[in-house]
């Protein structure tokens, strides 16, 4: 790892670490934007940049299959990888650990290869009110090809899980998978993933959590958890697109069929049959996205070094500052928890402004929010509203972004309320 | 922000705080409906025709951003005493001049919601041609 200026102290320095995110130089409109989207994607940090500069510079071939030196580097440099994604993720093995292109792929691939051969009429598919759609639609799409139910668990009006209807739901077919996310990406609420996964394997169903968007900002613990499968992405991490990674366990992982075919995915071919290699080498087919792979391990030694309770604490205190403010303002409502049981996510409305409007008007002012249904319509729809504006937080965000954002909503009212 | 804008916007604030030509007409010739699952805008457009397929009166009802009902707004002041053959070629850039302002691409849907529900209104009646983004059911747009 080359010059981290995080150190692993219980305080965080945001504005320290900012100085290793290029993008902060930018100016809009002579203002540093303040960027309040990291729910969705995370800026980067040079030392990310600069590792996979790094690699295609100096270490770049195609992996697995050369003979040659640089092959083996590239190789080297791709599985050392996976190992840092199995210890960040505590996973027993690094064979348990699949690279995807994002968090999406891998529920794709547990509902794809999983579902289509163990899933059938008179089962059921548990997925939660919360879930975003990659851990939302793939399910509900597989349920109909295979006959099996599709079912949710509700929630309150806090958007906090009703666990009290998991009776009810046990009794309507077999439970076979049990599907949620660790942290909602809209209201930043912090599930009760081990209690679900408990009640999962008393049902006899698999754990498929979607830890998206907890990963950036806590430690998740794959075996804590209970889980069976966990699917992350690095975008979210401070890592570069088009990588994520999928936990999931040996045995179910060494059971299940293939999800996508083709090169290094096989042991050997004939025009007769051809057989699979193994895990996790399995479902990787084609060539990987390993120069990726490099800067994903590096963005995970970045927030590692910057420490994951460190960043939860700083995200909190963000949280803390940010509802606040908004409990100060009448014609603002949040949805979701209460900030001790949220992360660093808060969603809200502006009363009477569409959130299309609210983010429009806030860019003006350099202020970075998303406005939409966060890729979580069901959740709409039981909120009520066609949409909401979110602010999001991370490492590098800071205080004085929270004033600038509670003062660039007063003008938001001031010119359309 | 240039004085320009700033300008533009004032009028942009003013039909999406009185927009023109708000409610449905009853009774009307031609009805159509569109949501843009992006943001949740839905726009309901109604049309009456008078001698010769000219658009008599337009009446719109939705809910959406300022920049949807306001672009909506505009464009049935634009419409009226125009024939709905000339309206369903009318290039979306006519409407996208009326609102002055440059758009992200994600507004420009948000934009030209009221537009592609009225081609669709007039295609239904008068068989007028239809958007090509609207041909299918897989577009941005949903209808119903």
């Amino acid at each position: 790892m080359n010059h981290v200026s995080a150190t692993a102290t219980s305080v965080l320095d945001a504005h320290r670490l900012r100085a290793d995110f290029p993008v902060f130089e930018e100016l809009l409109d002579g203002k540093p934007v303040a960027y309040l989207d990291s729910a969705s994607s995370s800026q980067k940090p040079r030392q990310m940049l600069d590792r996979m500069r790094g690699f295609y510079e100096h270490e770049y071939a195609n992996v697995h299959r050369g003979v040659y030196r640089l092959s083996e580097r590239a190789t080297e440099a791709f599985e050392g990888a996976r190992r840092t994604v199995a210890t960040f993720l505590n996973a027993p093995s690094e064979k348990e650990v699949v690279f995807t292109r994002n968090a999406t792929e891998a529920l794709n691939l547990v509902a794809y290869a999983w579902g289509l051969d163990n899933l059938g009429p008179g089962d059921l598919v548990v997925i939660t009110e919360l879930e975003h759609h990659a851990n939302f639609v793939p399910w509900q799409y597989i349920a109909s090809r295979t006959g099996a139910s599709f079912r949710h668990i509700p929630i309150d009006d806090q958007g906090e899980l009703q666990l009290d209807a998991l009776d009810g739901l046990a009794r309507e077919g077999n439970v076979k998978v049990v599907a949620n996310n660790l942290v909602s990406n809209t209201l930043g609420t912090i599930n009760p993933v081990e209690q679900l996964a408990e009640w999962a394997h008393a049902e006899g169903a698999i754990m498929v959590v979607d830890a998206a968007q907890a990963a950036p900002h806590r430690a998740v613990d794959v075996q804590a958890l209970g889980a069976d499968f966990v699917a992350i992405t690095g975008h979210k991490i401070c890592g570069p697109t088009g990588i994520g990674a999928l936990w999931g366990r040996r045995e179910l992982l060494d059971e299940m069929s293939p999800f996508n075919l083709g090169g290094e995915m096989i042991r050997s071919v004939g025009l007769e049959k051809t057989t699979f290699n193994e895990v996790p080498h399995k479902f990787e087919a084609g060539t990987p996205a390993f120069a990726e792979a490099t800067g994903f391990a590096a963005a995970i030694d970045y927030v590692t070094t910057a420490g994951l309770e460190a960043i939860e604490r700083h995200e909190h205190a963000l949280v803390e500052q940010t509802m606040a403010a908004f409990d100060e303002i009448p014609w603002i409502r949040v949805f979701g928890p209460p900030a001790s049981r949220r992360a660093g996510i808060v969603s809200f409305d502006v009363e009477g402004i569409h959130p299309h409007d609210v983010a429009q008007i806030l860019d003006w002012e350099g202020i970075a929010v998303r406005a939409g249904h966060h890729c979580t319509q069901p959740l709409m729809t039981r909120l009520g509203v066609a949409a909401t504006t979110r602010a999001s937080f991370y490492l590098y965000s800071l205080p004085e972004e929270v004033d600038r954002l509670v003062a660039g909503l007063h003008k938001v009212k001031a010119s359309l309320g | 922000m240039s004085e320009f804008e700033q300008l533009y916007r004032e009028v942009i604030l003013d039909h999406y705080k009185a927009p023109r030509n708000h409610g449905l007409l009853e009774p009307h010739d031609a009805i159509a409906e569109g949501q843009n699952p992006l943001c949740g805008d839905e726009v309901t457009v109604s049309v009456r025709f008078g001698e010769g397929d000219v658009i008599e009166d337009v009446g719109f009802e939705g809910r959406g951003c300022a920049i949807s009902v306001a672009a909506t707004s505009m464009l049935t002041d634009i419409v009226k005493g125009r024939t709905a053959e000339e309206i369903s070629v009318m290039p979306k850039d006519e409407l996208l001049e009326e609102i002055g302002i440059p758009l992200s691409p994600v507004r420009l849907k948000c934009a030209l919601l009221g537009l592609g529900v009225l081609k669709v209104a007039l295609h239904r009646t008068k068989g007028t041609p239809l958007p090509e983004e609207w041909g299918t059911s897989s577009g941005e747009i949903s209808l119903s």
